[in-house]
């Protein structure tokens, strides 16, 4: 059933399991207790609980989730502007597929459309234009949210959209850097923390020199990893490893896809777009140097400023802890809304409606039946 | 969370075949139509008149785009209700179809779909016996709305039901997992790669002719469609109150599915079939009834895929890892991440 050199792969894989959970085991009689590891990115968390590691080293390992799932950053006041935006009779809102359920201050994306709201799902940021060119007195809104892995793509749509002179199109954006906000947390961490897991993809674009900080500056071991489940095996075995050996330090354990300088053309295109500013995270409040803006006259193409909206202050959501989840100070488990109140149905906050989120990765790949 | 200020309404959530779907037909339609029938909850409902035993089933059809590689709306719309017909254990014997037409349908494309319907109903030598059309005004020409009902024979040896698993049971699927599912998300996204992924859309008549010898033994069938596998499962694991373990090593997905599937971020486990079976008997019968399956060119990759465990209704998967991962059913739409 199972072909030989697919056989061959898992027991190469089975050893390595077994060795890196010689190593965490080493590790926790030393320290006496968990050996405590964040992984910074959304993907990780999902990644992990959906091989199994999370359930496999829960014992030895905990994994605590960073800042780094697009939707759940995204403040109330964005999400709440954002379906404002779309309930608008002259707009058309494309938008990626994980904005749709979050719950608003009024109402989610999804629920707009159900009441009329044009809300269009795109898998790449240019059918907006599309969109846009196909409804020439629509507005159509494109949603630029993400870190620097999505910022490129929003900037050659809009490179596109002034090349075609389409003027029926803007960006709502709230694009976010990752390196300000794991610098942020780690400055208010309050927990043991043992080493960090690095995300991939944002380190293929920044390069892996932009988490070098984290190493000097926090004193804390880190890898860059990718997200197949060898991958996910070998960083693990590499962070633990430096964790043994106290070696403090980013090492790469992605060199197929990540370089130390990153990608210079992605980086470049975003630079011509968008200038670093000041912005306003979920968890957080305002993180200086966190996000991009439309820089010069790229900013008529921003949406905020072509409609001009007066919404109420959002405050949290009731009882909504993603904010500190986000921040790594609590796990899904220890919300008192997960689980029964807070579902991927009936979601309290935007953790547990994203893929990435962490509460959406604890429900669908930890829950047990009760 | 209930948002106060404005009165709930019906979202695309509740009609993906998961959690938000099972809600709303036990919070709003079951109050109110509950009987002995539709309580059974089944793909179908048993009907006895007079001597003989009918399974009655009845699906509308609603897919963007309406054609697909691998398919279209028309034959999906035969063989969904066939297939609900055919793993409640019944020979399906005859069809309606009923449609609603949206304003601006291109003639041309009506007359390929209708065609597709006869050509599919006529492969299985069912008669569509009565219809009906109307026309809406839908505001998109390609909203095309078509409803299938069928009766069928239930065979005369079946009892097709959760309460009749047992721990040591194996679950087999008839095929590669997740195909239909993702040939539509890649064609709705219009996805430019070379070769789509094409949906298994296919009638499973055959299963009840393969299976004979097996079928007063087996225990179970559903096809793993809306939701796909994962929530079908599950669902089958909370009636049985037993706990369902997968082997994700021996899941089949077709390459081109894993690639669109990962490039999406969605899982193929919550990808629709339109062509397959799960079907769980006992561990004694299982080599057989695999053997059975592979006779059939539509059952070649037929494969045990997992087992029936103690426990209080989880579906959990052995991961390639050897880690474990539970499964919960579908909630939501399956929809493409940001990053």
């Amino acid at each position: 059933m199972v072909s030989a050199s697919k056989k061959r792969v898992t027991n190469l894989m089975q050893e390595v399991l077994r060795q890196t959970m010689d190593l965490a085991c080493e590790i926790v009689e030393k320290k006496g207790r968990r050996i405590v590891v964040m992984e910074v990115c959304g993907t990780h968390t999902t990644a992990f609980a959906r091989s199994g590691l999370t359930r496999y080293f829960a014992r030895v390992l905990e994994l605590r989730s960073g800042s780094g799932c697009p939707v759940c950053v995204t403040h109330q006041q964005d999400i709440d502007y954002i379906v404002a935006l779309a309930s608008l009779e002259e707009v058309l809102m494309v938008t990626f597929g994980d904005m749709m359920r979050v719950p608003g201050s009024v109402s989610s994306l999804e629920q707009a459309k159900a009441r009329g709201a044009r809300v269009h799902l795109c898998y790449s940021p240019l059918e907006a234009l599309s969109w846009a060119q196909r409804y020439p007195r629509k507005q159509v809104i494109l949603t630029g949210i993400g870190f620097e892995t999505t910022a490129p793509a929003i900037a050659s749509t809009l490179l596109e959209a002034k090349k075609n002179h389409i003027d029926n199109f803007t960006i709502y954006t709230t694009l976010k850097l990752v390196p300000p906000a794991l610098r942020a947390l780690l400055q208010k961490q309050s927990f043991n923390l043992d080493g960090l897991i690095l995300p991939g993809h944002v380190c293929a674009v920044t390069g892996s020199k932009a988490f070098d900080f984290t190493a000097w500056q926090y004193g804390l071991p880190s890898v860059v990893t990718g997200f197949a489940e060898p991958d996910l095996l070998a960083g693990l075995f590499q962070l633990l490893t430096m964790i043994k050996q106290n070696e403090i330090s980013v090492r790469n354990a992605y060199p197929s896809v990540v370089r130390e300088y990153g990608n210079r053309k992605a980086q470049e295109i975003v630079e011509q777009c968008f200038a670093v500013t000041d912005f306003l995270w979920r968890g957080f409040s305002i993180i200086p140097k966190s996000g991009y803006r439309l820089k010069g006259e790229n900013s008529i193409f921003e949406a905020r400023d072509r409609f001009k909206l007066e919404l109420p202050q959002a405050g949290e959501l009731p009882g909504c802890r993603c904010g500190e989840i986000i921040c790594g100070t609590s796990s899904p488990l220890q919300c008192s809304l997960f689980k029964d109140l807070c579902t991927p149905s009936k979601p309290v906050g935007p953790c547990m409606v994203s893929a990435e989120g962490a509460c959406n990765a604890y429900f669908q790949h930890l829950a047990e039946a009760t | 969370m209930e948002h106060s200020n404005h009165e709930a309404v019906i979202v695309s959530s509740h009609g993906d075949g998961g959690l938000m779907t099972q809600q709303l037909l036990q919070e709003l339609f079951m109050p109110f139509f509950n009987n002995d029938w539709l309580a059974q909850a089944d793909d179908a409902a048993f009907l006895q008149h007079r001597d003989e035993a009918l399974a009655f089933s009845t699906d509308s059809f609603v897919v963007s785009p309406l054609f697909f590689p691998g398919g279209d709306i028309g034959k999906l719309a035969v063989c969904g209700t066939v297939n609900d017909l055919v793993v409640s254990g019944a020979k399906p014997l005859w069809l309606s179809a009923a449609f609603i037409l949206p304003e601006g349908l291109s003639i041309k494309r009506l007359t390929r779909i209708v065609r597709s319907m006869a050509e599919t109903a006529r492969l299985l030598e069912l008669p569509i016996v009565t219809g009906d059309t109307k026309v809406a005004n839908t505001g998109d020409p390609e909203n095309l709305f078509i409803n299938t009902t069928g009766i069928g024979a239930v065979h005369p040896r079946t009892y097709l039901n959760a309460s009749r698993l047992e721990a040591g049971d194996a679950i087999i699927i008839t095929g590669t997992i997740a195909d239909h599912g993702a040939a539509i998300l890649a064609s709705r996204l219009g996805l430019d790669v070379e070769e789509l992924p094409a949906s298994d859309c296919a009638p499973l008549c055959y299963l009840l002719d393969t299976l004979e010898p097996f079928l007063p033994r087996i225990k179970m069938m559903r096809d793993p469609t809306r939701g796909g596998v994962a929530t079908t499962l599950k669902e089958i694991a909370l009636a049985a109150g037993l706990d369902l373990v997968l082997e994700e090593t021996a899941l089949k997905i077709n390459p081109r599915v894993q690639a669109i599937a990962e490039s999406l971020g969605v899982d193929p486990l919550y990808l629709a079939s339109e062509g397959r079976a799960l079907i769980i008997t006992s561990q004694e019968d299982a080599a057989g009834v695999i053997e059975a399956l592979r006779l059939h060119p539509q059952g070649k990759e037929s494969a045990i895929i997992g087992s029936v465990r103690p426990g209080k209704g989880n579906l959990c998967l052995k991961t390639n890892l050897g880690g474990t991962r539970m499964l919960q059913m579908l909630s939501g739409t399956p929809l493409p991440r940001i990053c």
